[in-house]
């Protein structure tokens, strides 16, 4: 069953890549739908043979042996996996049957249900790999689809340059990861993930020597393998994949970069938590990062104009929330904050994509408006989307956010202060940001044109069904299953899978955080939501007020804080010029001129010299023949 | 088992097709009857070649296979056959390629095409004696005549700058073997025998293994090629045609590759830890300098010519880290290089056969025009930049990790490499087939023919195999290379 639930995904990316064209398209759409609800009932399945029968690993074959290294195909089924795997086949399936709709026009839409297939399999394998070879191949594989897809519609110019930025970026995590993969190897003995877990204790205290350097092995391990979790979720320095990303087909946006493949750096964190409990320094730092990512990312959302760039720095900024929890030990939020951030964005982006749908493709917020009565279920579904984003009581991210920022203030790291105002601070800026996406898209009046206007209108039936059964989930998965995540029950659920910060989590349950605390993150969704409110119905003029007067900070968050210009200065400038310059420089005017080139001039050189000494008259010949001789003749008297 | 005298019948009969290539009278381009007597010997040459891997028995460390034969009525000078895990490989993927270049240019036309057939199969005799040759002489010969039908395929068939590659092609190649012929005869003279089973039970003097060492080296490092002896292939690779760049990719390089674990590693194990350093110096910066030039390229051929370089770069640190890791991963490495550089110099060629040029810019949106080619290509790129799953990746991931065991820093840099040939690689893609459909391309869709779908299926089953089950191939050398490295300090079991 549990393997099923794995390889149903590849089989569905199989039969529509090569069926295409050979079977009706009605049947292909039907066949990759049925398979991924297939797919995602078998993993309910193996949900429940886990508890019968506990966890559980599955070799398939032998991968690489050699040496002491060896590397098995294998999956593994315990809590943490099958319960991700269930997240990943239920979204995906929705975002299947989605698609069958949003595609509908397009002439590749059968390639597209199969790359959604091909990425589905890469996670769940990624998901459920039993060592971190096999992890790394998921991880690279959804990177692979992740590229397909952003590029998906090829024509487009913008499509193929944020494809190949997405797979660079990635790759730049990837080196880490595979810095990190080599040090496990080499410190553990082993890549097999239960292993290494078994062995961390005894390897709490071993240095490793990198550049010559003693250092801690296991921070190597954990900072490294950070590094690749901040390239797949989009974290501050390399973040500057995900809103480009957004030039790929809405609901890939969902799938891939929101619900699943960005989660999958914070997936990683949580299996190895108990490596990342012996390294204070990279809890630090993963809480640092995740605090910068937060703001900064919350802060540029505010001033973007593309609907589903918004959306993406809000992705961008909720994983940073995530990697704040395990910053501060608070694995099992984290995941709960995954899992629920997974269904309210997919809903977000599959509302937006929605939106676009009925706008004629239209992605800029300011020619929208004033829409809420055309599109009313699409209005009704992005409400209760953005709601449960800013954490607005009883939806579900008000349970997992929530969680976050209390486990926070009961956290005894360093960064506590600076993370737990940070965090408030977020809250008031996604409510802001949320707010005013959903104002300017829905409110105001209108700013489109006629023609879009009056064609505006709700989507089919097949693509308002996923967006009915997401805000169900929004809304009420927090509620259901916020006591699974923390709490007295936390430990007899979790402790064999993650690792659990008892005391904090005893705290917790005891109730040690203020009520002031508890109420702060409400108080600021209610003030955001006054400012709003204010700026853009009591107070319009303000706007251009704000416009004339912060023009500097508005323009600098509206550019992204100039990253990527940076990066290009920095890195792809001086690669070219670095480039061009061994080419030209070292290869053709160094080593040729100086090797085959010069040697084969040198040579020609002298045979001419040398043939000038054929002169043809006899003196020349004479007088050689007597320097010649006397040279000779010295040479042996002064030797013997 | 029936004892066929197996190595001497792979050398022979390529000699033997080429009896019947002369003997058809035909003159015209297409020359079907030739073509037709070069795919069959070729295609049998490779089923018979099969008959080593069923044979073999994989426990045996030493040369299977073995005949011997005297040579000047000389007793310690023979000419012996024989294989064993390290050169198997290689035989296959010899015979396999040249298989699949008779196969590429089968639907083409050329001039003189009797010679140029003629001239892959004496290639396919000479590779299968270097690479199963038992004694220093014949290695050398073989090894060297290698050159002269390799010469012709590029000065003959080349492009416009082909005389000028060619000549720097032979020169810079020779030039590096005459030191070897030298240690060849030193060897000989000092020691009595030029049996490399024999020599491999020696332990020479350090001294003497430094200057053996580097006129080994000076042969090999211009065959593999390692930096800064590199020049000659992007020159070479532009100008040879599509076939010659695929032998010269998948099969020429390898034997440089070969050579260092043969000789260096095997025979002179002191001198090899002595010079460790500087090789894992030259192959890093093979690795970062040429990717960064492939960086910057225009011209299709070059790109990969210099990637190459740099994949070369990754089989010499793990042939140097020598641990059974490094081996494994230098030995899938090269024969996962042979099969994806081979597979994208094909493609090239198809992209060549119709639009006459291999210029990046000319081209735009091809996969408009060419969709299941598209595919196919974008899998050897995925191939080249050593995505898990497919062969690149397992060779990659080896050597790095062996490295990683020695020399930190190395390997950091090294690793380096993986983003770079990941921008590299895919900025070829997006430039030649993303995008919308340039000016230069007319809109009528032309897919690739059934020859070339054949080859392209079976290559990218291949890269795949080897990337998933890559126990096919190294169960086949783990002994031999184990009883290499039982030289060397341990530093991964």
């Amino acid at each position: 069953m549990f393997v099923l639930s794995i390889f149903l995904p590849l089989l569905s990316y199989v039969v529509c890549i090569f069926l295409n064209n050979v079977v009706r398209e009605k049947i292909l759409n039907f066949v990759s739908c049925a398979l991924m609800v297939f797919s995602t009932i078998s993993s309910i399945i193996s949900l429940i043979f886990f508890y019968l029968e506990g966890d559980k690993s599955f070799i398939i074959t032998n991968w690489i042996s050699s040496g002491s290294l060896n590397v098995d195909w294998s999956l593994n089924l315990n809590l943490l996996t099958v319960t991700m795997i269930i997240m990943v086949n239920f979204v995906s399936t929705i975002i299947h049957v989605y698609s069958v709709g949003y595609m509908s026009k397009d002439p590749r839409r059968i390639i597209f249900m199969g790359y959604l297939g091909l990425f589905t399999f890469f996670m769940l394998f990624l998901v459920s790999s039993s060592n971190l070879i096999q992890l790394f191949v998921g991880w690279e594989g959804v990177g692979l689809t992740s590229y397909l897809l952003i590029g998906f519609w090829s024509h487009k110019d913008e499509a193929n340059k944020a494809s190949l930025k997405a797979f660079v970026a990635n790759r730049v995590g990837d080196f880490g990861l595979l810095i990190s993969l080599f040090t496990i190897f080499i410190v553990f003995g082993t890549i097999n993930i239960n292993e290494i877990l078994l062995l961390v204790n005894s390897h709490s205290q071993s240095y490793f020597s990198f550049f010559g350097f003693q250092i801690h092995s296991i921070t190597l391990i954990v900072v490294t393998m950070f590094v690749g979790c901040m390239g797949k979720s989009a974290q501050f320095g390399l973040h500057v994949w995900l809103p480009d990303a957004m030039e790929g087909p809405t609901p890939v946006s969902a799938l891939i970069h929101a619900a699943t493949m960005v989660t999958a750096g914070v997936f990683l964190l949580i299996l190895m938590s108990p490596l990342i409990e012996t390294s204070k320094f990279s809890q630090n730092l993963i809480l640092f990062i995740g605090t910068i990512t937060c703001l900064f990312a919350s802060c540029v959302a505010v001033f973007q104009n593309d609907i589903k760039r918004i959306i993406a720095y809000s992705t961008c900024s909720q994983l940073g929330y995530m990697f704040m929890a395990i910053g501060v030990s608070a694995y099992s939020v984290a995941y709960f904050h995954l899992l629920s951030h997974a269904f309210f964005k997919a809903l977000l982006f599959l509302g937006a994509g929605s939106v676009i749908h009925s706008m004629s493709d239209e992605q800029d917020i300011k020619k929208m408006g004033g829409i809420y009565n055309r599109i009313p279920l699409t209005y009704t579904s992005m409400l209760i989307g953005s709601l449960a984003l800013m954490g607005l009581p009883f939806f579900s991210g008000y349970f997992s956010k929530d969680l976050i920022l209390e486990f926070i203030y009961l956290s005894d790291s360093d960064l506590k202060v600076f993370a737990f105002i940070t965090g408030i601070f977020g809250v008031f800026l996604t409510a802001l940001y949320s707010s005013r996406l959903l104002i300017t898209v829905f409110h105001r009046e209108n700013n489109s044109d006629e023609k879009v206007f009056a064609h505006i209108h709700e989507s089919p039936i097949i693509m308002i069904i996923p967006l009915v059964i997401l805000a169900f989930f929004s809304i009420f998965f927090g509620m259901i299953f916020h006591n699974f995540f923390a709490g007295s029950s936390l430990e007899t659920i979790w402790s064999k899978f993650m690792f659990i910060d008892s005391e904090t989590n005893q705290a917790y349950s005891y109730g040690n955080v203020p009520k002031f605390m508890k109420k702060l993150p409400l108080v600021m969704i209610l003030l955001s939501l006054i400012t709003v409110f204010l700026f853009y119905f009591k107070f319009p003029r303000t706007k251009q007020l704000v416009k004339d007067k912060l023009n500097f900070i508005v323009k600098f968050f509206y550019n992204k804080c100039y990253i990527d210009e940076l990066y290009e200065k920095v890195i792809i400038k001086p690669s070219k010029y670095l480039g061009r310059g061994f080419w030209k420089s070292i290869d053709i005017d160094l080593i040729d001129n100086l090797g085959p080139n010069g040697i084969s001039r040198f040579i020609s050189s002298l045979g001419s010299k040398v043939s000038n000494l054929q002169s043809g008259y006899l003196y020349h010949y004479v007088l050689s023949v007597i320097i010649g001789l006397t040279l000779f003749i010295s040479i042996y008297i002064y030797i013997f | 088992m029936i004892n066929l005298p197996i190595l001497p019948i792979l050398i022979a009969l390529p000699l033997i097709g080429l009896v019947f290539i002369f003997l058809s009278s035909e003159e015209d381009e297409n020359a079907e009857q030739s073509k037709k007597s070069a795919l069959w010997t070729s295609a049998s040459n490779f089923v018979l070649s099969l008959y080593l891997p069923i044979n073999f028995d994989k426990s045996i460390p030493h040369f299977q296979f073995v005949n011997t034969f005297s040579w000047f009525n000389n007793d310690s000078l023979r000419f012996s056959l024989g294989v064993d895990g390290l050169s198997m490989p290689f035989i296959i993927l010899s015979t396999f390629l040249i298989l699949a270049c008779i196969i590429f240019i089968l639907p083409q036309a050329k001039k003189n095409m009797k010679m140029y057939l003629a001239s892959f199969l004496v290639l396919e005799s000479f590779l299968i004696g270097t690479f199963s040759a038992l004694d220093l002489f014949s290695f050398y010969i073989f090894f060297e005549s290698i050159l002269i039908p390799m010469y012709l395929i590029i000065g003959f068939w080349g492009g416009e700058r082909r005389i000028y590659s060619a000549y720097k092609f032979f020169l810079y190649t020779l030039l590096g073997s005459v030191l070897m012929l030298i240690a060849i005869i030193f060897l000989y003279q000092e020691f009595g025998t030029i049996s490399i089973p024999k020599l491999l039970d020696y332990t020479l003097p350090f001294y003497i293994q430094i200057w053996l060492w580097i006129a080994f080296f000076s042969s090999f490092a211009v065959k593999i090629p390692m930096w800064p002896f590199h020049t000659w292939l992007p020159d070479a690779h532009v100008e040879a045609p599509t076939e010659g760049s695929v032998i010269l990719a998948g099969i020429l390089l390898k034997l440089g590759g070969y050579g260092f674990i043969r000789f260096n590693l095997s025979i002179l194990p002191d001198a090899s830890i002595f010079f460790t350093p500087f090789i894992y110096f030259l192959s890093v910066v093979a690795i970062i300098y040429t990717s960064y030039i492939a960086l910057v390229q225009d011209d299709m051929k070059k790109l990969i010519a210099y990637s190459s370089v740099a994949h070369m770069g990754f089989v010499t640190l793990g042939i140097f880290s020598a641990n059974i890791q490094g081996l494994h991963g230098a030995i899938i490495q090269m024969i996962s290089h042979g099969v994806i550089s081979a597979a994208l110099f094909f493609s090239i060629g198809s992209i060549y056969n119709r639009y006459k040029t291999k210029r990046i810019d000319f081209f735009g949106g091809l996969n408009i025009k060419l969709p299941k080619f598209s595919v196919v290509f974008l899998i050897f790129t995925l191939g080249s930049i050593g995505l898990p799953g497919t062969s690149g990746f397992v060779g990659e991931y080896l050597t790095l990790l062996a490295v990683y065991s020695k020399n930190t820093m190395v390997a950091f840099i090294s690793t380096l490499g993986v983003i770079l040939s990941a921008s590299y690689m895919l900025k070829l893609y997006k430039r030649v087939f993303l995008g919308g459909l340039s000016e230069n391309l007319d809109k009528k869709k032309d897919d690739i023919n059934i020859y070339e779908i054949c080859l392209y299926v079976v290559l990218v089953i291949l890269i795949f195999i080897i990337g998933i089950k890559p126990g096919l191939i190294l169960s086949y050398t783990t002994a031999s290379l184990e009883r290499i490295i039982q030289f060397y300090p341990i530093s991964i079991f």
